[in-house]
């Protein structure tokens, strides 16, 4: 569960201070998928991005599962996404000299998982995303729905308690956007909890709630 | 640079003071009891060769037969006459590789002599008032040495060149011939080299020759203690230099890996911000880093390591550097290489932390989104 109190982020640009969220209450259950919607600038990314400890609120709390992120060290955060959350980036973010197999790999491996455990788990992650047959091909040998499966399976291969997801299909065709938000549906079907930005209306639906940010305040 | 002098040390050990040199006392104008000395130098097992020397002062004439008037510049020279067995001396020295112009001597050559390309002004054209070369000879004229006063005409059958000044500007003859010119009955002899079997510290026949008194009556000297202060001196300062420059050297490689590893961590500070974003200790990226630039260092060491001993020490010991005073040799010792390459690894992890230190460090979500 993410529960997230009276949370403010605020840019500083020489003199000029913006603020992006202006106090923002709010809770996602275990389980849940939500999708945070919103237009340019509303400050869904920041949300998104605070929450999942990618970055330092200006002030507030944010509590997952109960625990106090606010009084974590840089590597218990560190630690703590590495073990507990799975990001889904725009652009994918993979590495680009790395095959789709080892991307999956190094933050299991990372984990101290022993290197047969932790090459099998990647290995059924990307099976699940549909990629059994491209586990040894470069990111750039994959299509932009591929890569962004390759990302999914990443975020999913260590079972993380919570899947943040930045605008996963903005870079996608329509059938790999399909495809992507088909594997998102699965994974909520068997429990995974999902927090997801995005600004297309139709794939929010496949969500179990929506928000929409304007102004950096959640509106009904 | 080093190699320069060692070149010079390496061409006077091994064309003239040999690895242990015999020499009379400074006031003394030969070695006494000779005979008796060459006894015990030949009679020990590490020694493999010996060359016994006649020296005197003396002067060489060229023009002598065709000068017709005393107001003309005779054609003279003055030189060191150096009398020695011919075979002995080839076999301490290799004397005679170092004939540029016709033959070496043999043991029966009397009346015929090899000069040293010094004394010729074709070899060394300097005509100073303090000095004079030969002019206009070459192997086969004749010219007149005169040796304490005792004038002899003998033929040039070759003539010597070598980077070392002591064969360069001596004559040479037979053994017999310049005792018999100097009057010495005794068989003391001026100089001795010896030439041990390989792998012989010379400093052990040095001190097995002191401890039988030898330098009672002369001075023995190996070709270390024999090389004059200036040459020591220049070796120590041109391994000062080669300190300097090789850690002016480490500093350029440091501050190349610097470079190359910040440009690395730059181009992919987004990577990095990604790594960091999943969860990777940033530890970890350093280290990772880290052994990149050791990586770095490991190979350009290894290839430079092989590139001078498999490569360009033997080829330079095969064909040293033509340098007008000496064979230029490659002088790298293991031991300053080893010491090197340790200070370059120690280095380059500094060189490779600091850069992927201040990438690691920027913001997480920042490297990722390419804001700065």
């Amino acid at each position: 569960m993410i529960e997230v109190r009276n949370l403010k982020k605020s840019f500083k640009d020489g003199e000029n201070i913006t603020e992006v969220l202006k106090g923002i209450d709010f809770i996602a259950k275990s389980g849940e998928f939500i999708a945070i919607m919103g237009r340019s600038g509303a400050g869904k990314s920041t949300f998104l991005y605070q929450m999942s400890l990618l970055d330092e609120p200006t002030s507030g709390e944010i509590f997952i599962d109960q625990k106090d992120t606010h009084t974590m060290t840089v590597n218990e955060k560190t630690y703590f996404r590495l073990s507990r959350l799975g990001y889904v980036f725009q652009d994918y973010a993979l590495l680009p000299e790395m095959s789709a197999l080892e991307n999956v790999v190094l933050p299991l491996l990372m984990q101290d998982l022993k290197e047969k455990e932790a090459y099998q788990k990647a290995e059924n992650a990307l099976i699940k995303v549909g990629l059994g047959h491209r586990l040894h091909n470069l990111p750039a040998q994959l299509s932009g729905g591929e890569q962004q499966r390759v990302s999914i399976a990443r975020a999913i291969a260590h079972e993380p308690q919570i899947l943040f997801a930045d605008e996963p299909t903005a870079n996608l065709d329509n059938e790999s956007s399909r495809m992507v938000m088909n594997i998102f549906k699965e994974l909520h079907r068997a429990g995974q909890t999902i927090v997801m930005v995005t600004h297309e209306e139709e794939y929010s639906k496949f969500a179990d709630r929506i928000i929409h940010l304007d102004d950096g305040r959640i509106v009904l | 640079m080093v190699g320069l002098i060692q070149g010079a040390i390496v061409a006077v050990r091994s064309h003239y003071t040999s690895d242990v040199i015999v020499s009379s006392l400074n006031n003394k104008t030969y070695i006494e009891n000779s005979p008796e000395i060459l006894n015990i130098i030949k009679s020990l097992p590490e020694v493999e060769a010996v060359s016994a020397r006649y020296l005197e002062g003396g002067t060489l004439e060229a023009n002598y037969k065709t000068r017709t008037s005393y107001k003309e510049k005779p054609n003279i020279a003055a030189a060191s006459v150096t009398g020695i067995d011919p075979i002995a001396e080839d076999k301490v020295t290799n004397l005679s590789k170092f004939i540029v112009e016709g033959e070496y001597l043999t043991p029966l050559d009397y009346d015929q002599v090899l000069i040293g390309s010094y004394l010729t002004a074709k070899y060394l054209p300097i005509d100073s008032p303090g000095f004079t070369t030969l002019r206009d000879v070459a192997p086969g004229t004749k010219i007149r040495v005169k040796v304490h006063g005792v004038e002899r005409e003998v033929t040039i059958k070759g003539i010597i060149k070598a980077k070392v000044d002591e064969v360069s500007m001596r004559v040479f003859m037979i053994d017999s011939e310049l005792r018999s010119l100097i009057g010495r009955n005794d068989y003391n002899v001026d100089e001795i080299s010896i030439k041990l079997k390989p792998g012989t510290d010379p400093a052990t026949v040095r001190d097995i020759l002191k401890r039988n008194g030898v330098d009672r009556v002369a001075k023995v000297q190996t070709y270390v203690d024999a090389q004059p202060k200036f040459i020591k001196d220049m070796v120590d300062t041109f391994a000062l230099l080669g300190n300097m420059l090789s850690s002016i050297g480490l500093v350029v490689a440091s501050i190349t890996i610097f470079i190359v590893i910040f440009i690395n961590a730059i181009t992919r500070r987004k990577f990095i911000g990604i790594l960091k974003g999943i969860g990777i200790n940033e530890r970890a990226i350093e280290i990772s880093y880290i052994l990149q630039s050791f990586f770095y260092a490991f190979c350009g060491s290894v290839i430079g390591v092989l590139v001078l001993y498999v490569f360009l020490q033997p080829a330079i010991a095969a064909h040293p550097i033509d340098f007008p005073f000496s064979d230029g040799i490659l002088v790298a010792p293991v031991s300053g290489t080893v010491l090197r390459i340790a200070l370059l690894m120690a280095t380059t992890i500094i060189a490779g932390f600091i850069p992927a230190r201040l990438i690691v460090r920027k913001n997480t979500l920042d490297s990722i989104l390419g804001r700065n």
